[in-house]
């Protein structure tokens, strides 16, 4: 179960969607996320589904990995779709039992936004697959940038989060090997009520957060033999530069949003 | 200035702040080594006796209490030193998972040299070089945790050496790999050192490994206590023993049957060196 999160993992390719430069990227990402909102019918909401599975096309990322980056979101869709059925009134009404009332409405929306929600994780989860998650940071860096002259810790955070990234697959492996540990001893984590599951999980947590310390300390002692002195006067082995699949990338996205726009104004 | 480690009477002590009053354990007292260039030298010792202490005392990470150590000429207790020391003698651990940066292998190598401010081309060809140096350049595009044990460390020491550092300092780097792993990274440091004389520091815990530098080093309570060829030391069979060390299991057979009565050399450290000796005794037999 826990081997399931995909947040963070790249899937080396050679598409043009890979070779695109990730400040673009993640531009296009926000772009994305934006007209997913701007939608507000059903129409609207197809141009996005399209515009997803196209670049689920270029990228040639295989189709199962979508059904894996969902799964961690199903009670999310779910608890959304449960809420807008109940909880709106107005409409013809389905069905009426006691306090419960479903309208037309309420399914449409409930549909609308389970669309909406598959779409947003679906499509943004491209960024992350088709782009290294130091690629990622080194672009999030350069945006932010800006932001040095006001003070703000750019690189610091940058590195932070690619420390984060860097872990994630190895603190699950190690949370894999201590549940196996403490099942061996007698713990049980699978059954008994919501708190005694939750309970049960603090001996896992704890030597976790123990060896996580270690393991930091072990980091940073390994990056300072290796001259890390902070951001200054650092250089990057890979530049990030523009291309002509950038400005391709760019006008399709535009096209798509235009679309949308026009969907909103005319259907 | 003569040797290229210079290590003058070196006390280290690590203070537990924690406590009240702060208590102080003295690590290191008084260690006298001296390193030149090229070597491949093995450090030994059992937990605790200062063996970790004192290479990190080599690339400037702990600064001695007194005495002092130099590398290449710079001594480490002016910080004006640090990074070139650093990048002179690079280091690499025992858990290959918590020093590995970068999720992609090639950008993990690059780590170091990103750090250096060295531009972006000469990165790459250094990165290219450090790769196939260790056999791992087919996996430059992987995830690092994607790797056995032995890759992993393969690729931390590619991340060292795309410094192009003249030592590499080596904190029990198979410690944590099964046999398969082990001989592959003993086979690249082995190779670092006499093809391209990088000069070597492996603290070890197995003694086939130590048997094959050229000089190996023991460390007991914070002292060197043995300082010789691995010959020499590992024949002294029951001193290590009280040091609470093993010799390499053929060293331990040819003293086992030496004592029984046996005609046999008690410098045998090595596998081949042990078959000869035994093919000896049989033909005496015979004979």
């Amino acid at each position: 179960m826990i081997k399931d999160i995909t947040i963070g993992q790249y899937f080396p390719g050679k598409s043009p969607i890979h070779r695109m430069d990730s400040r673009v990227k993640i531009v296009l990402t926000l772009v994305f996320i934006v007209m997913l909102f701007v939608a507000d019918s059903m129409w609207g909401l197809l141009v996005g589904i399209v515009f997803t599975a196209f670049t689920y096309a270029v990228s040639k990322i295989p189709a199962k990995m979508i059904l894996k980056s969902l799964k961690p979101i199903v009670p999310i869709i779910i608890f959304t779709a449960i809420l807008n059925l109940f909880f709106i009134r107005t409409g013809n009404v389905l069905l009426h039992a006691g306090f419960i009332k479903v309208t037309d409405n309420g399914v449409n929306t409930a549909i609308f936004m389970i669309v909406r929600i598959i779409c947003l994780i679906v499509g943004s989860s491209l960024l992350t697959y088709t782009t290294s998650p130091i690629d990622l940071t080194d672009a999030i860096e350069r945006l932010l940038s800006p932001l040095k002259k006001i003070k703000v810790p750019v690189h610091e955070l940058a590195m932070m989060m690619t420390i984060a990234l860097r872990f994630i697959p190895t603190l699950i492996e190690e949370t894999d090997k201590i549940m196996s540990a403490q099942k061996a001893r007698g713990a049980d984590m699978e059954t008994g009520s919501l708190i005694q599951r939750a309970k049960a999980l603090i001996p896992v947590l704890i030597p976790l957060f123990v060896s996580s310390f270690r393991r930091a300390e072990e980091l940073a002692l390994a990056m300072e033999c290796r001259c890390y002195h902070g951001g200054e006067g650092r250089t990057r082995m890979k530049q990030l530069k523009t291309s002509s699949v950038d400005y391709l990338a760019l006008a399709v996205t535009a096209a798509f949003f235009a679309g949308v726009i026009v969907i909103n104004n005319f259907l | 200035m003569s040797s290229f480690i210079e290590i003058n009477n070196l006390h280290f002590s690590y203070v537990n702040e924690m406590e009240e009053p702060p208590v102080k354990t003295e690590v290191l007292k008084g260690v006298n080594l001296e390193i030149q260039k090229g070597e491949f030298v093995a450090v030994l010792g059992h937990n605790g006796s200062g063996k970790s202490t004192l290479a990190k005392c080599i690339n400037a990470i702990n600064i001695p209490e007194s005495g002092s150590v130099s590398v290449n000429g710079l001594d480490t207790k002016d910080e004006k030193n640090l990074l070139n020391i650093r990048k002179t003698a690079g280091m690499v651990f025992q858990n290959p998972d918590n020093q590995i940066v970068a999720t992609i292998v090639e950008e993990d190598v690059a780590f170091a040299l990103e750090n250096m401010g060295i531009e972006p081309k000469e990165i790459r060809q250094r990165v290219d070089d450090a790769l196939k140096t260790v056999g791992m350049y087919e996996y430059r595009e992987h995830a690092p945790h994607k790797l056995s044990g032995g890759q992993k460390q393969r690729v931390a020491i590619a991340g060292v050496i795309a410094m192009r550092p003249q030592c590499i300092l080596l904190d029990e780097p198979t410690a944590m790999l099964d046999p398969k792993g082990r001989a592959e990274v003993m086979k690249t440091i082995k190779m670092l050192n006499r093809e391209n004389g990088v000069t070597i520091v492996l603290i070890t815990h197995y003694m086939e490994e130590a048997a094959q530098a050229d000089r190996v080093v023991v460390i007991d309570e914070g002292e060197v206590v043995m300082d010789n060829e691995p010959k020499k030391v590992f024949s002294q069979v029951d001193t290590m023993k009280n040091l609470g060390l093993d010799v390499p299991q053929v060293t331990q057979l040819a003293y086992g049957l030496k004592k029984a009565g046996y005609n046999i050399s008690s410098e045998v450290i090595t596998e081949d060196e042990c078959v000869e000796a035994l093919a000896e005794i049989f033909a005496d037999k015979k004979a």
